[in-house]
C-alpha cells in the first residue's frame, strides 16, 4: 500500500472535475424523491450533503445531519449493477425478408464509467457479479466492456446503518480492494478533509492531478477511528457456521410458511440486492412483423412466469419463492460460485415493505431446536412437481 | 447471445402435434459437433427461442435434427417453418448421457412422451458399437398411441440390433393391441444385470420420480442412474437464472444429471 494522501472538499471536486475530463460519466450518491440514489452526477454539489439515512426493517428515512458530511449515510435502493448490468439492454435486432432474416448484433456501448462512493459491501457485489458473468465457461461481452473500463471510487464506511450486517458476511465496513482510490472522509472540530489511499497505477495517475499532500498519522488515525466506529455500530448480525448445509437440511421446515404468511412477494428485495443477477429476455416485433428485437431485462424469482413450463409454473407458492431466494442467497450460491450471494448490505430488510429480515428468519430455519430431519423423501409415493 | 442462421432443410410430421426439423447452416459451413443429450435454442422470428434437444442423428437426415412437440407460442412458430426458412441457433449447450460409463455394461433406457427425442442419438450410438453394449431395452410410454414417436424405427432396432422394444400407452381404445398402463409396468419383461446396468430416463417428473425407484428397487445403484430435469430456460449460459434447481444451473450442470447428485432435491416440491 502507498502512502495515504490527504484532499479537501475542493479536492474532492477536482476528482471529479478531472474524471469527467478524462471521459468518464461519473456516477455518485445523490438526493432524488427522498433517497439516496445513484445516479451521474457534475460536482461535489450534486452528493447529498449535510443527509444521512435512518433504515430498519421496512424503513427509510432521511434525516438532516449537524455537519456537512458527504457521505454520512449508508447504502440506498440503488447498487452499481444498475450500471454494470443494466436493468434493461436490447441484445440484437433482425430484419425479415419473406422466409429469411439478418441478425444485427448491438454495437458495444462506448460508456465508461467512474463510480463515486462505493461502499465495501458493493464492491463485494460486484466481485460477486463478475464470476456471473465473467468467470464462467461464458462471458458476458457486455459486462465486460463496462467492468473492465470502470473507475472506482470506494468510500469506507464511517457509521453502519441500522440493517447493516457487512461484519457477519465479512464484506466490510472497510474496503480491501477492487478500487482504484478509497477514501475515508474525516470531520474533526472544524476540518473536513478525506483520507485518500490508492489502490491501483490508474488511481495513482488521477490523485497526481488534484492538490493533495502526505496525510499526518494523527489524520490516519482519526480515519481508521471512523472505520471501527462502524464496525462497532452494526445494525444485524448473522451466524453464516454451515449454514449452508443447515439450510438444505432444513427446505420444508414450518417457518417457511410463516414467513410466506407474510411475503408479498412483491419482489423489491431481489431488485434492491446488489449480487441478484437473474434476467429475461423479451422479443419484440413492430407493427409490419418485419423487425425484431429481443431485449433482456432484470428479472425477479419472485415473480410466477419466472418458473414457467408449458405444464404449469414450478414455484407457485409464496413459501417456494422466497425459499429459491433465501437458500440461493445464502446456500446455493456457495455451490455454484464459491462464496455467498449475500454481502450483507441490509437493503432487502430495508426495502422488504413488511419487514421480513434474514437475520431473524435465518436463526429460526436453522437453529437446532427446530431443524428437522432428512428431507429427501425417497421412500414416499413420488408426487407431481409441475 | 447471438444465435447463428441455420435453414430448415427437411420438415417431418412424427404426430399430430410433434414435428422434427432438420437443419444446416445457412452459410453452408460445416454442422456443430454435440453429444446425446445435448440441446440447441432455436429462435424464430419475432416470437423467441426455446431449448430443444437434439434427437438425431436418424436415417435420412443430415444430423443436426430436432423434434419437437407444439405446446406454446415458440413451438407453434418452429410449427409453421417451411422447408428452406431460415431460423436462429444456439449451441450446443449442456451435459450428455453417460455412453462411455455404459460400455459393457447393459442399458436400460425408459422415456416418456417427448422424452424419446433427446434419446434417440443415444441408441444411434448404441448401435453404432452393437457389441460393446449388453443387454439394451428401450421402454417407452406415452398417453394415447397417436402420440408415439419415430414408430418405424423401432422394427429395425428390435429386428436387426435385438433390441428389446417395450411400448406401453396409458389409454387407448379397442384398436391399440400393445400395453396399457405405466411406462415402468414393463421393467419387470425386459432382462437386464442390475448390478451392471446403466439406466437413462427422460420424461415428465413423476414418471421419472416411479422410473427410478423401480429401477432402485430392481437393484440398480444410484450413481447407474441418469435423467434429466427440465426448467424455464432464457440464456442457456448461465446468466439468467431460471433454470436453476437447487444448486444446479440446469442449462450448463444439466439437463442429464447422475441421480445420486440430484436426490437431495429430487424428493422436494416446487424447488
Ligand atoms: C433442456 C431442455 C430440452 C428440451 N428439449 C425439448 C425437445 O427436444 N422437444 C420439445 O418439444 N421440447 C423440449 N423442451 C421443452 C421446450 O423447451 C418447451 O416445450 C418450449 O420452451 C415451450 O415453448 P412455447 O413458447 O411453445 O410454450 P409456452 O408455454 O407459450 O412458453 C412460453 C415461454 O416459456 C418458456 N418455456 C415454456 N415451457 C418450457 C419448458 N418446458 N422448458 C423450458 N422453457 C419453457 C419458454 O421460454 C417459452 O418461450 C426442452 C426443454 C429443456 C429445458
Ligand atoms: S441478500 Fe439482502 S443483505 Fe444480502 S446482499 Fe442482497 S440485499 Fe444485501
Ligand atoms: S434466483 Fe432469485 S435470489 Fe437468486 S439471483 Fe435470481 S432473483 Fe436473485
Ligand atoms: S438458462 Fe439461463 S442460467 Fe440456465
Amino acid at each position: 500500500m502507498t502512502e495515504k494522501k490527504i484532499i479537501d472538499r475542493e479536492g474532492l471536486n477536482q476528482l471529479i472535475k478531472v474524471l469527467l475530463d478524462m471521459g468518464f460519466q461519473v456516477a455518485g450518491p445523490t438526493l432524488r424523491d427522498e433517497a439516496i440514489v445513484y445516479e451521474n452526477i457534475q460536482s461535489i454539489k450534486d452528493l447529498p450533503e449535510g443527509w444521512t439515512d435512518e433504515q430498519d426493517g421496512g424503513i427509510y428515512r432521511l434525516k438532516k445531519r449537524s455537519d456537512k458530511a458527504l457521505f454520512g449515510y449508508v447504502v440506498g435502493p440503488h447498487s452499481w449493477k444498475k450500471f454494470l448490468h443494466p436493468p434493461e439492454r436490447r441484445l440484437w435486432k433482425a430484419t425479415l425478408n419473406e422466409s429469411d432474416f439478418e441478425i444485427i448484433p448491438e454495437e458495444s456501448d462506448p460508456r465508461k464509467f467512474a463510480f463515486l462512493g462505493v461502499r465495501s459491501c458493493e464492491l463485494h457485489a460486484i466481485a460477486i457479479q463478475d464470476k456471473v458473468f465473467l468467470e464462467g465457461n461464458h462471458k458476458d461481452p457486455s459486462y465486460q466492456l463496462r467492468r473492465e473500463n470502470a473507475f472506482f471510487i470506494a468510500v469506507h464506511c464511517g457509521q453502519a446503518g441500522g440493517t447493516c450486517f457487512c461484519v457477519s458476511m465479512n464484506t466490510g465496513p472497510r474496503a480491501e480492494s477492487g478500487f482504484d482510490l478509497a477514501l475515508t472522509e474525516v470531520i474533526h472540530d472544524n476540518d473536513h478533509y478525506f483520507v485518500v489511499e490508492t489502490g491501483s497505477d490508474r488511481g495513482m495517475d488521477v490523485i497526481k492531478k488534484i492538490p493533495n499532500r502526505k496525510a499526518e498519522a494523527r489524520e490516519v488515525e482519526h480515519a481508521d477511528s471512523k472505520i471501527a466506529e462502524a464496525t462497532a455500530q452494526m445494525g444485524r448480525v448473522l451466524d453464516t457456521t454451515n449454514i449452508k448445509e443447515l439450510l438444505y437440511q432444513n427446505l420444508e421446515h414450518p417457518q417457511w410458511d410463516d414467513i410466506a404468511n407474510r411475503c408479498l412477494s412483491c419482489a423489491n428485495c431481489t431488485m434492491v440486492c446488489p449480487t441478484c443477477f437473474c434476467s429475461t429476455v423479451e422479443d419484440v416485433t413492430d407493427i409490419t412483423g418485419d423487425h425484431a428485437e429481443r431485449w433482456q431485462k432484470w428479472d425477479s424469482c419472485f415473480t410466477m412466469d419466472f418458473s414457467h413450463l408449458h405444464g404449469g409454473e414450478v414455484r407457485t407458492s409464496t413459501k417456494s419463492r422466497y425459499r429459491q431466494w433465501m437458500t440461493h442467497k445464502l446456500a446455493s450460491w456457495q455451490d455454484q460460485f464459491g462464496s455467498s450471494g449475500c454481502v450483507g448490505c441490509g437493503r432487502c430488510i430495508t426495502w422488504c415493505p413488511v419487514a421480513i429480515d434474514f437475520t431473524e428468519e435465518v436463526p429460526k430455519i436453522c437453529g437446532s431446536e427446530n431443524s428437522n430431519t432428512a428431507v429427501t423423501k425417497e421412500n414416499e409415493a413420488p408426487h407431481e412437481n409441475s | 447471445m447471438t444465435p447463428s442462421l441455420y435453414t430448415v432443410k427437411k420438415k417431418i410430421a412424427e404426430s399430430h402435434d410433434t414435428f422434427s426439423l432438420d437443419l444446416a447452416p445457412r452459410d453452408g459451413s460445416p454442422l456443430i459437433t454435440f453429444q446425446p443429450g445435448q440441446f440447441n435454442m432455436l429462435y424464430a422470428f419475432g416470437v423467441g427461442e426455446v431449448p430443444i434437444s437434439i434427437s438425431g442423428p436418424a436415417p435420412g437426415t443430415s444430423g443436426l435434427i430436432h423434434t419437437i412437440r407444439e405446446v406454446g407460442n415458440v413451438t407453434r412458430a418452429l410449427h409453421q417453418l417451411k422447408k428452406g426458412a431460415t431460423l436462429g441457433l444456439r449451441g450446443p449447450f449442456g451435459s450428455s448421457w453417460p455412453i462411455e460409463e455404459a460400455r459393457g455394461k447393459d442399458v436400460v433406457i425408459i422415456a416418456g412422451g417427448i422424452g424419446l427425442a433427446p434419446l434417440r442419438p443415444v441408441i444411434y450410438k448404441l448401435l453404432e458399437q452393437r457389441n460393446q453394449f449388453g443387454n439394451i431395452a428401450l421402454l417407452y410410454g406415452t398417453r394415447e398411441p397417436n402420440d408415439l414417436l419415430f414408430t418405424k424405427e423401432f422394427e429395425i432396432w428390435r429386428g436387426k440390433y435385438g433390441i428389446q422394444v417395450k411400448i406401453t400407452v396409458d389409454t387407448a381404445d379397442s384398436n391399440w393391441r400393445g400395453n396399457v398402463g405405466v411406462v415402468t409396468t414393463s421393467i419387470a419383461r425386459v432382462s437386464f444385470e442390475p448390478a451392471h446396468t446403466i439406466a437413462m430416463i427422460c420424461g415428465p417428473e413423476i414418471m421419472m420420480r416411479y422410473a427410478v425407484l423401480e429401477m432402485k428397487r430392481r437393484g440398480v445403484s444410484e450413481d447407474h442412474i441418469y435423467m434429466t430435469m427440465e426448467r424455464n430456460m432464457k440464456c442457456a449460459i448461465g446468466f439468467c437464472g431460471h433454470c436453476q434447481f437447487g444448486p444446479a444451473f440446469i442449462c450448463k450442470d444439466g439437463p442429464v444429471f447422475r441421480y445420486d447428485k440430484v436426490k437431495h432435491f429430487f424428493g422436494i416440491r416446487e424447488i
